[in-house]
């Protein structure tokens, strides 16, 4: 039973105490790029969470395996060969989503929640921890592109997933979903979850692209004297 | 002359109308994380252009070789390994033989390379079959692009340090919205580049 309780609270840390997106600030990219409609929104954040289920099996079944020193590119490769494989599913049965989500699609490979996941939690965890964490993470990636994919097509292009509303589109506010309505939606669904956040008693999300970053303990810059007290999260610091 | 001038359209297409960073998104964490002060701003750009020009050009013959040998469905694999060696292989020989460029650009070539910007200019180039000379004109306005937008935003966050701002909207928000404005700005250039040169 007690295994039972901690499989679904690693499931559902990725929801909402530890939303990548919205809590973590990671994997801005694809959040603003892909959430010009509902439709590529939950493409985009279907073929992210496959590949993040996938490679945190893997990773996590040879973290064994895997000399402590060449990890990164081992996980690159990884990550790179499932991309390939969730880009050649979407080529060949939903060639329009490929379309719509174009470089998009292999950028994957990039995506700091994936490599983020694959040094914090995969590498050092069992098999099925691994792959319930990467499910619950995924979750939460695609339920923020959602959000903000929502709010994005109803006020710029006046429907809902295709689907037109009758006087929103009439004149539709063409900015949403042009790029500088990405930036500024994606700040005030930041700005709404860090008010609720704070009412909670819990921190504020700040953008921690460098603890995040895989490649934080080797990076000069980082390890610098910065002026603002660092937060880390526990998976940072483990 | 007509080759030069579809070059130069390359240039100012990939600067202004579609910025790397205003516009197609890429390279955000650089953007969002790096723009506090101008000096890292220019340091981090100054390295991008120099990875990206140099990835472009190792991997246009690469690439040349997997379609070649039908190969084509290797490329984001090939791609991310080549581009993260090279980064290594780069910062070891700046360390070594120019130190000068090293202590410049070196604390920043770790960060790129998982960056997708740089990923990203090498995938545009191969999806919209551009030839070497073009693909070498995208890359570097792609990284020229990434500059102009740190260096504008990095001002701009200069000046919001001493602003009295809302509450909730402190840190990450505002830097957000802000980044929003600059954005706009760069809509502004809709066309700019078909006037100059079409």
């Amino acid at each position: 039973m007690a295994e039972k309780k901690s499989l679904f609270k690693e499931f559902s840390k990725g929801i909402i105490i530890e939303n990548p997106v919205l809590r973590l600030v990671l994997g801005t990219c694809p959040t603003l790029a892909t959430t010009t409609s509902v439709q590529s929104a939950l493409g985009m954040g279907l073929a992210a969470s496959i590949v993040l289920v996938c490679s945190n099996i893997v990773i996590s079944a040879l973290r064994k395996v895997i000399p402590a020193k060449v990890r990164i590119p081992a996980y690159i490769v990884v990550i790179a060969s499932f991309v390939t494989i969730v880009q050649m599913l979407v080529k060949a049965f939903t060639p329009e989503l490929d379309e719509q989500l174009g470089v998009y699609l292999p950028l994957i490979v990039v995506n700091c929640i994936i490599l983020g996941r694959a040094e914090a939690f995969a590498g050092k965890n069992p098999v099925l921890a691994s792959a319930v964490d990467g499910l619950g993470m995924g979750v939460g990636f695609t339920t923020a592109l959602f959000l903000m994919s929502t709010v994005r097509e109803i006020l710029g292009a006046g429907s809902f997933y295709g689907i037109s509303i009758p006087v929103l589109s009439n004149n539709p506010m063409l900015i949403f979903i042009l790029p500088p309505g990405g930036f500024f939606v994606f700040g005030l669904l930041m700005a709404t979850v860090n008010k609720i956040a704070e009412s909670r008693g819990k921190p504020r999300a700040e953008l921690r692209g460098c603890e995040a970053c895989p490649m934080a303990a080797s990076c000069t810059l980082h390890n610098a004297p910065q002026p603002e007290p660092e937060q880390k999260s526990e998976e940072a610091t483990a | 002359m007509e080759m030069t001038k579809g070059l130069l359209m390359i240039l100012m297409t990939a600067i202004l109308t579609q910025n790397f960073v205003l516009s197609k998104f890429l390279g955000i964490c650089p953007f969002l994380g790096v723009s506090k002060k101008l000096n890292t701003a220019v340091g981090m750009s100054a390295a991008v252009i120099f990875v990206m020009a140099l990835a472009t050009a190792v991997t246009y013959p690469i690439n040349l070789l997997l379609v070649s040998k039908n190969l084509a469905y290797l490329q984001t694999i090939v791609f991310i390994l080549v581009i993260a060696a090279l980064v290594q292989l780069v910062e070891i020989i700046l360390k070594k033989y120019i130190p000068a460029l090293y202590s410049a650009l070196g604390i920043y070539l770790p960060l790129i390379t998982t960056n997708c910007a740089v990923l990203g200019v090498v995938i545009l180039n191969v999806d919209n079959g551009y030839n070497f000379a073009q693909s070498m004109f995208n890359s570097v306005g792609a990284g020229l692009g990434f500059m102009l937008a740190m260096v504008m935003f990095a001002g701009v966050r200069e000046r919001m340090e001493s602003c009295e701002i809302p509450k909730f909207m402190r840190g990450l928000p505002i830097t957000l919205v802000a980044a929003s404005l600059v954005s706009v700005s760069f809509l502004g250039f809709t066309g700019i580049v078909e006037h100059i040169f079409g």
